[in-house]
């Protein structure tokens, strides 16, 4: 608890400072990761990850110490190298984009590890600080790497924020982009930069290894609970920051942690959470907008088979015979039974089913809203009247009053349908 | 140069791997699902750990089961996330992998004094250790390198696999509707794929670390793609890369003094990069009529 308090009341400048920084490069990692989920590419930012491990090495070997400029611009240089390679693979080969991205990946971080051994073996002693970049240590970061670290992320976070339109415009629809006179080259181009630098932020806190899902989780995330850009991208940044101070909490409780595998274990945990109970998108609500609305028709084609029964003179409907008509589904029955007598739709007598008079225009309605696009399908779309029951079947349920009061006026208040049956009218006898 | 066991043994165990990655990197590039390929190899490591904490060993098959249940349970969570939650394929890809690769550090860091078993080792693995580790049988005559065997024995499941399955696993893999209509299950040959992905990717962990089977399970049948188009030839191209970058990565690699996994990787992408250069001026200059590229999503 002591250690708690000592994290969060930043008592120590250099955990505020180790805060700042993650908090700094979890937002602008998530913002670029973001577009780049928009854009269907999440995993071109894998690769680059990857990618940037040689660059790394070469800068620590040409700086001989971790000197971030040196490690910065060889790791951008690998970095754009892969990207580079990835889009003229992509040009100039017929192999699949999966196949290309996972080759850079492994070719480029094989070639790391080549490099890595090289310099174990050389036996400097700085080398010790280059594992970090693999699986990340956010604790290890200083006040002067925070100065380039963060600064590269508000230079990230401000260019994105500034053209956020053509940004958007490239992820959603590059060729009206072009089309309208947007330099789209350029913009991917500017954007690509982005990547990477965000790339090279990110694996300070998180690593290599597990860079994608500072750029992939945090906007898949926050996907399922808006669809507005700018909601969404601020939203991701959250998920990512809080992440990134839950999991520099834990590596400085327990320092033999590193920082990677916790950050992406409560960010796995923020999508997770996102993907079960996000309202409208998320798996459960819509698993319950389903079995609401399954349940509503199978009410609906109830009445219907009571109208019908009682087309044919017959007043009413054994429960037997409803199982019959609805074979597999007794239980559904049962429970629409028991719901309609409830509203006061029907009434159950012994075993026998009968319409209400409130029941009756119910099933009047939906019988008469079948019918109707039925008829408007045949007369206006010309579709034989021997193709038009199935769709009629499926907006019986979700035609609104306006459109039926739309369909009446336009069919002119039709009497019979396509296969000469009434359409039902509420003052009509049954 | 006079005839070096080690150097022979090394390279005999790096060609059986990559033999068995390619193999199956073939079938897995043909359905469009290297990155599947790539997150399993990732996704296994939690199941590595636990059974080698049940275990105590390396050694124990609770390691292979271990991680068979999770290649698989990496292959579910992705096709959950993609048909259930409605995630787009390559984010659930990525954000399963990810997600149990952390679980799989986490794991070593919290088990760190009773496992033998440390990060780097899982990342890049040491081949070079081979000669060493020896196969001692009860009498303690010495058999070879214990790794060999490993990787002979899953070099013969893996053929065994393909030669039984080629059939189905060629056509699941170019048309599954169809195969479903001639009544091939897709989708237990697919998993059945996937579990032999993760139990290559745990056999080869030791020597040549969980992300360079990627390497391997990628690259080679990505070159041998771009010098044919019919599936024989395309597994023994794969087969004869195979061999060559394990031959020319490990006598790099001794130069060099580095890696041998990460040389051998690296001499296979010098020969994908160079494929590539060459292969794409003929095909534009030759043919003109290269295949257009579907968007990702419409890939698997």
């Amino acid at each position: 608890m002591s250690d708690f308090v000592y994290f969060f009341t930043f008592q120590d400048s250099s955990i505020a400072f180790v805060v700042i920084g993650i908090i700094l490069l979890g937002v602008g990692s998530a913002y670029v990761g973001t577009y780049s989920f928009l854009d269907k590419k999440a995993l071109l930012g894998d690769a680059i990850s990857h990618a940037v491990l040689p660059g790394i090495c070469l800068g620590f070997i040409l700086a001989g110490t971790k000197n971030p400029i040196y490690i910065v611009s060889g790791a951008f240089f690998s970095g754009a190298l892969a990207t580079f390679l990835s889009s003229w693979l992509r040009k100039n080969t017929r192999l699949s984009e999966d196949a290309i991205i996972a080759s850079i990946l492994s070719i480029f971080f094989g070639f790391g590890i080549v490099l890595l051994t090289v310099i174990q073996k050389s036996g400097n002693p700085e080398m010790a600080g280059l594992n970090q970049f693999i699986f990340g240590n956010a604790i290890a970061i200083l006040e002067e790497d925070l100065w380039i670290y963060g600064g590269l992320a508000v230079f990230i976070i401000l260019t994105l924020t500034a053209f956020q339109k053509e940004f958007s415009l490239l992820v959603f629809n590059a060729e009206y982009g072009s089309a309208i006179g947007y330099p789209m080259g350029l913009i991917r181009l500017v954007f690509n930069v982005l990547m990477i630098l965000s790339v090279i932020i990110g694996i300070q806190a998180i690593g290599v290894v597990l860079m994608a899902a500072l750029l992939i989780t945090p906007g898949a995330a926050a996907r399922f609970w808006t669809d507005k850009l700018s909601y969404l991208v601020i939203l991701a940044g959250v998920f990512s920051a809080v992440s990134g101070v839950l999991g520099t909490y834990i590596s400085f409780v327990l320092p033999q942690m590193p920082t990677g595998p916790w950050v992406v274990v409560f960010l796995s945990l923020v999508a997770l959470i996102s993907f079960l109970f996000a309202p409208k998108r998320g798996v459960i609500s819509r698993y319950i907008s389903r079995r609401s609305y399954l349940k509503r028709t199978h009410q609906d084609h109830l009445l219907k088979a009571l109208y019908r029964a009682g087309e044919k003179d017959k007043t009413n409907l054994s429960i037997e015979e409803i199982y019959e008509t609805y074979p597999f589904q007794k239980k559904e029955s049962n429970q629409s039974i028991k719901y309609l007598t409830k509203k006061g739709f029907i009434i159950q007598n012994q075993s026998f089913i009968t319409l209400t008079s409130k029941g009756k225009s119910e099933s009047k309605r939906i019988v008469r809203l079948h019918r109707l696009w039925e008829l408007y399908l045949n007369e206006y779309m010309n579709i034989a009247p021997d193709h038009v029951h199935d769709s009629a079947e499926k907006l019986e349920h979700i035609l609104t009053p306006e459109l039926e009061q739309l369909l009446e006026s336009r069919l002119n208040y039709p009497k019979l349908d396509p296969h000469q049956e009434t359409i039902p009218r509420d003052n009509d006898e049954l | 140069m006079s005839f070096d066991q080690n150097a022979f043994l090394i390279i005999f165990t790096a060609s059986m791997i990559s033999i068995s990655c390619g193999l199956l990197g073939v079938f897995m590039m043909l359905r469009k699902m290297s990155m599947t390929g790539d997150a399993i190899s990732h996704a296994v490591l939690p199941g590595i750990v636990i059974g080698f904490f049940v275990s105590g060993s390396q050694r124990g098959l609770e390691v292979i089961i271990g991680a068979g249940i999770l290649g698989i349970l990496a292959t579910l969570m992705i096709d959950w996330l993609r048909k259930r939650a409605r995630v787009q394929l390559d984010a659930s890809i990525g954000i399963t992998f990810t997600f149990l690769f952390a679980v799989g550090i986490i794991l070593i860091n919290l088990l760190a004094y009773k496992v033998d078993l440390d990060q780097e080792c899982v990342l890049y693995g040491e081949i070079a250790y081979l000669p060493i580790d020896l196969w001692i049988t009860g009498g303690g005559t010495s058999l070879g390198p214990r790794i060999m065997y490993l990787a002979l024995l899953n070099l013969i499941l893996v053929g065994i696999f393909i030669f039984l399955f080629f059939k189905e696993l060629t056509v699941t893999s170019f048309d599954e509707n169809f195969s479903m209509v001639i009544g091939i299950p897709a989708g237990i040959i697919n998993l059945s794929l996937m579990s032999m992905v993760s139990y290559t990717t745990v056999s080869s962990f030791e020597a040549v670390g969980a992300i360079l089977v990627v390497a391997l399970l990628v690259v080679p049948p990505a070159t041998a793609f771009l010098w044919t188009k019919k599936l024989d030839q395309l597994i023994k191209i794969t087969i004869g890369i195979g061999i060559g970058a394990a031959f020319f990565g490990y006598y790099l690699a001794y130069y060099f003094d580095s890696s041998i996994a990460g040389m051998v990787v690296s001499v296979a992408g010098i020969g994908f990069l160079a494929s590539a250069l060459f292969k794409s001026k003929l095909i534009s200059g030759r043919f003109g009529t290269s295949t257009k590229q579907e968007p990702f999503e419409k890939m698997v």
